[in-house]
């Protein structure tokens, strides 16, 4: 047991920096769009000096483009406080549409980059468990990384879930990659690991393009 | 000079070749790897700023398919990612000299431009 622990540790780390160095990646481009904003009223500035006409309207346009940068900074940020703030306490409730919500805004990037966009859909009906939240991204992440390589035509992974009785059932449609596919080895021997931690099963729908990810109402330990 | 910037963000690209234009450099720029290969079929560009993470293909891949219709074009990357030994071995992979951190220095990307065109 004591070397699953290690396992859990060592590629949790290695999916708490992936997913670090893919948010300091989004910031670097609102730095970057930022700076040749600020640039270009510095340009502004100077065309002005020499006694140039400059249109206001740009210069609006200019502050507003910053202003948006800045907003759109500042929700990384706050996604990358929430991330880091996952391993506060072992056990948790999750609201599990939030937690959809909040794991596609996490990894769009690294979906967006493989041409994949992720889309949450509102659930019917609030869905709450208490479990491990960070061991929870981790086999999350898995799954979507999964999703991603077998996404269908429409590029698009559709994210919902539904409540149990037992608990939840998280449910990534779009997947048509799956029919044909070759065998893969996921969920991995790491994946397993984590599913048994948080007593839940995989279920992989070749015939739908649908991987369900069951979770229990509160993990037993 | 006649530039393509090439990059996801379009905010980014549209100001760069803002900036470029102000400073009398003639740059279009494009949001895909599909749109940057369409653009040098019909135009013609002596230097492509391509970004090294873009949907589609990994801007080597982007690079190699730019060189096969655009032989004699120069390249630079830039990025957002890595460390300055990431930067120094993508750059050797990249087979490129330049290889800009983003925020980038408008003034020293078109230095390193005009250096990349000397040679």
């Amino acid at each position: 047991m004591s070397r699953q622990w290690e396992t859990i540790g060592e590629l949790g780390l290695q999916f708490f920096g992936k997913i670090s160095a893919s948010i300091s990646h989004e910031i670097k481009n609102t730095l970057a769009i930022m700076n040749e904003n600020a640039g270009l009223l510095e340009d502004y500035c100077q065309l002005a000096d020499k006694s140039k006409p400059v249109d206001p309207g740009r210069l609006k346009e200019v502050a507003s483009s910053i202003r948006n940068q800045i907003r759109r900074t500042d929700g990384i940020v706050t996604n990358l406080n929430r991330f880091a703030h996952s391993t506060d306490q072992w056990m948790m409730g999750v609201d599990v549409g939030d937690f959809l919500r909040f794991m596609c805004q996490l990894t769009g990037r690294l979906a967006f980059i493989r041409g994949v966009r992720l889309k949450p859909e509102p659930l019917s009906a609030s869905v709450k468990i208490q479990t491990n939240l960070f061991f929870l991204e981790h086999l999350f992440w898995l799954c979507l990384d999964f999703a991603i390589s077998m996404a269908g035509e429409g590029r698009t992974i559709r994210l919902t879930a539904d409540a149990l009785q037992t608990g939840v059932r998280i449910i990534l449609r779009g997947l048509e990659g799956l029919a044909g596919s070759p065998k893969t080895n996921f969920p991995g021997r790491h994946g397993k690991t984590l599913l048994r931690v948080l007593e839940g099963e995989l279920e992989i729908n070749e015939a739908a393009g649908e991987l369900v990810l069951i979770l229990p109402k509160e993990v037993s330990q | 000079m006649r530039v393509l910037l090439v990059d996801d963000e379009k905010e980014l690209v549209t100001t760069m070749a803002q900036r470029l234009a102000l400073r009398g450099i003639d740059a279009d720029w494009v949001t895909s790897c599909e749109d940057a290969l369409k653009s040098v079929e019909a135009e013609s560009y002596d230097i492509a700023i391509l970004d090294v993470k873009i949907p589609g293909l990994s801007g080597i891949e982007l690079k190699k398919k730019l060189e096969e219709k655009c032989p004699g074009m120069k390249f630079i990357f830039m990025t957002g990612h890595g460390s300055e030994k990431d930067y120094k071995e993508g750059a050797a992979e990249a087979g490129v000299e330049y290889y800009l951190v983003k925020p980038i220095n408008i003034e020293f990307l078109i230095e390193k431009m005009h250096k990349v065109l000397e040679k």
